[in-house]
């Protein structure tokens, strides 16, 4: 609103301030006249909050910072000193490692908001890409600070992880060489993740933010209807179904920050270590270069994506298919060509595959803590390909199918894998192949083949034309 | 500020020179960025061999020392164990060792050894760097009852021989790295040093 400056010239400090800098015109068209939706409902938490973990985690970070000291031979002690000498250290530190996990939670329920209620689609399509930019910056963030400890945990989980560079062929080892900038991890990796963990990552990271939020301000907030409100505007031209940002959805965030630090406090009071989930114990022995722990599953929040990692049984082939599960999500608004927004009216089909696909990942993160057995690589082989089919289905329910393209498609999807299983075939535990092939087999047949004789599962609702309620 | 005398091709020209250069010079000051980051003259300057005494290793124990901060696994294999080796050749990647970066021309033999006996290896696995346990025992319970003794690797379930071979159908494609070694006397081994004669 730059004509603000025309219609009522401020004076004071404020006037001099605004015809300097543009503050209260970022302040309105940011805050107090942005216009969201007025039917935000739950999942609209979960950007704030993520702006709120940001900032614990920066502010815990500078005083951690303060006392850590990025050197193989002092690392670990520097980290006990924390938490044991340092006044308030540990509050700080568990701050902090409590904060990385909540992160974690916070953006997946954001992105699950987005796939519910396509937030993602034309024309939010950028919002989405620096979103997912935001995920991958975070994790590689997440990952560097995990070494710093310098623990066996932290130890052995970046030797796999930097590893899954040496599988590439031809340039792999010696890429591998450049990134530790060792032979083996040592103090040189430490002290370059050091470097990326407290500058060079976080200053990415609040860039890609800041250009998230622009993206987001410049098309408009999508909402749980997936109506666009500026298509209804009132004569001085603001969206009958809009309300300002501030004070209505600053004050409805208030709300969430409470709940939010109610539940982050209790973990950081109550279970920092939640149960081996999000400080593991094994990383409370020094780094030994020379002894694995007998399981080194990575963080949580990894698990999902190292699952499709273990369940393709070539090395480099493993890696390509845990980097598509990530990159997959980039083409998200161009998979799903679907002209309605909002799941509430989606086909069955749609909501049964946005279920499942909950499930999956869900299964897979579990599958990921879990040693390999038989049963359990069987699963994480048929959960995996039920990761790529959810995408595969959203791009098939785009619209309704013919019977013949349902069928077909059907028909060469389950022999696509059934011939992979007969590769396979070992006479040992085929009932286990059989029992797990039924799981992407059933997948499919509800949301491909049942619509196709039950034409209302398959079918979109009509969209309202305003908001509802 | 007019823009009639303006040569177009001349600033085209211009403005693609200026960007080469630029950025030339740009590539040109990432060089030294990147490759700061190479390993450093002492990284490149330590790992001394080491020296390991094998006369106290009972037959069927494994030992592990250090050697350029990766474990050196050195096992003194029983008869029992020597004998399981070739019966398994069918459910191996590379029981013949033919890749040949896995280990010196003289420990490419069945054994994978220079002594059939003693079996020296870096204890890394080939898929992603874990350090594999050493499950000795034949037909032991988790690993189904024609388990020929070997390795299991925790993280990815990667299983090596008494060899240091690795299976089919696993994660680990290449068989565990011998690392260069030569025999002082009958008793102590030198890890890091070449057999005379030999090479990588």
């Amino acid at each position: 609103m730059a004509g603000n400056t025309a219609d009522k010239i401020q004076g004071g400090v404020l006037g001099w301030v605004d015809a300097r800098f543009p503050l209260s015109q970022l302040w309105n068209e940011h805050l107090a006249r942005y216009y969201a939706p007025k039917n935000f409902n739950f999942w609209y938490y979960f950007g704030s909050l993520a702006l709120l973990v940001l900032v614990i985690q920066i502010v815990t970070g500078i005083f951690l910072t303060m006392f850590f000291k990025p050197d193989a031979e002092l690392a670990f002690a520097s980290v006990e000193y924390i938490m044991r000498d340092v006044e308030w250290g540990w509050l700080i530190r568990y701050m902090h490692s409590t904060g990385a996990s909540f992160f974690f939670v916070v953006v997946y329920l954001h992105m699950f908001r987005a796939l519910l209620y396509g937030s993602y689609k034309k024309p939010r399509e950028l919002i989405w890409i620096f979103g997912v930019l935001i995920y991958v910056v975070l994790m590689a963030e997440a990952f560097a600070g995990y070494l710093l400890p310098w623990g066996q945990m932290s130890y052995w989980g970046a030797q796999v992880i930097v590893n899954l560079f040496a599988t590439i062929p031809y340039i792999g080892p010696e890429l591998v060489t450049w990134i530790r900038g060792d032979f083996l991890l040592s103090d040189a990796t430490l002290t370059r993740f050091f470097a990326l963990h407290v500058i060079a990552l976080p200053l990415v990271l609040l860039m890609l933010i800041v250009a998230h939020i622009i993206a987001l301000h410049e098309v408009g907030s999508n909402n749980p209807d997936g109506v666009e409100i500026k298509q209804h505007k009132d004569a001085n031209g603001i969206p009958l179904d809009g309300i300002p940002f501030h004070p209505y959805y600053s004050v409805k965030d208030l709300v969430g920050v409470g709940v939010f630090l109610i539940a982050f406090f209790a973990v950081v009071f109550f279970a920092p270590e939640m149960g081996g989930l999000f400080l593991k114990p094994a990383n409370m022995i020094p780094a030994d270069p020379l002894v694995t722990p007998d399981l080194i599953p990575p963080v949580w929040y990894f698990t999902s994506f190292y699952s499709v990692l273990r369940a393709v049984p070539d090395p480099f082939l493993g890696v390509i298919a845990m980097g598509s599960a990530v990159v997959i999500l980039f083409f998200l608004p161009w998979i799903d060509r679907n002209p309605v927004n909002s799941t509430r009216y989606r086909s069955f089909a749609h909501k049964l595959n946005l279920a499942v696909f909950v499930v999956t990942f869900v299964v897979l993160g579990y599958l990921g803590l879990q040693q390999v057995t038989a049963f359990y690589g069987e699963l994480t082989l048929r959960f995996s390909v039920m990761y790529f089919l959810f995408f595969w289905l959203l791009w098939f329910h785009s619209r309704e199918r013919s019977a013949v393209f349902s069928l077909a498609s059907f028909v060469v999807l389950v022999g696509v894998y059934s011939l992979y299983d007969v590769t396979r075939f070992d006479p040992a535990n085929a009932q286990l192949v059989f029992t797990a092939w039924l799981l992407p087999t059933a997948y499919l047949f509800v949301t491909m083949v049942v619509p196709v004789f039950a034409r209302n599962l398959g079918r979109d609702r009509p969209v309202p034309e305003r908001v509802t309620a | 500020m007019a823009n009639q005398g303006v040569d177009r091709g001349r600033r085209r020209f211009l403005v693609a020179a200026t960007t080469v250069v630029g950025g030339a010079g740009v590539a040109a000051l990432a060089v030294p960025f990147v490759a700061s980051l190479q390993p450093s003259a002492r990284a490149q300057a330590a790992g001394a061999p080491v020296e390991v005494n094998v006369s106290q290793i009972e037959p069927g124990q494994r030992i592990s020392v250090g050697w350029r901060g990766r474990p050196i696994w050195v096992v003194r294999r029983t008869p029992e164990m020597l004998d399981l080796l070739p019966g398994i050749r069918e459910r191996l990647r590379d029981p013949d060792s033919e890749v040949i970066t896995q280990q010196p021309e003289y420990a490419r033999n069945q054994y994978r050894s220079i002594n059939s006996e003693i079996l020296v290896l870096i204890g890394l696995c080939t898929h992603l760097g874990c350090s594999p346990a050493f499950r000795p025992e034949v037909g032991a319970a988790e690993m189904g009852a024609d388990w020929p003794g070997g390795w299991l690797c925790g993280c990815h379930g990667s299983r090596f021989d008494m060899a240091g071979r690795t299976y089919r159908n696993q994660p680990a494609a290449l068989n565990l790295e011998v690392p260069p070694h030569r025999y002082l006397s009958d008793d102590v081994i030198l890890v890091g040093e070449h057999t005379e004669g030999g090479t990588a």
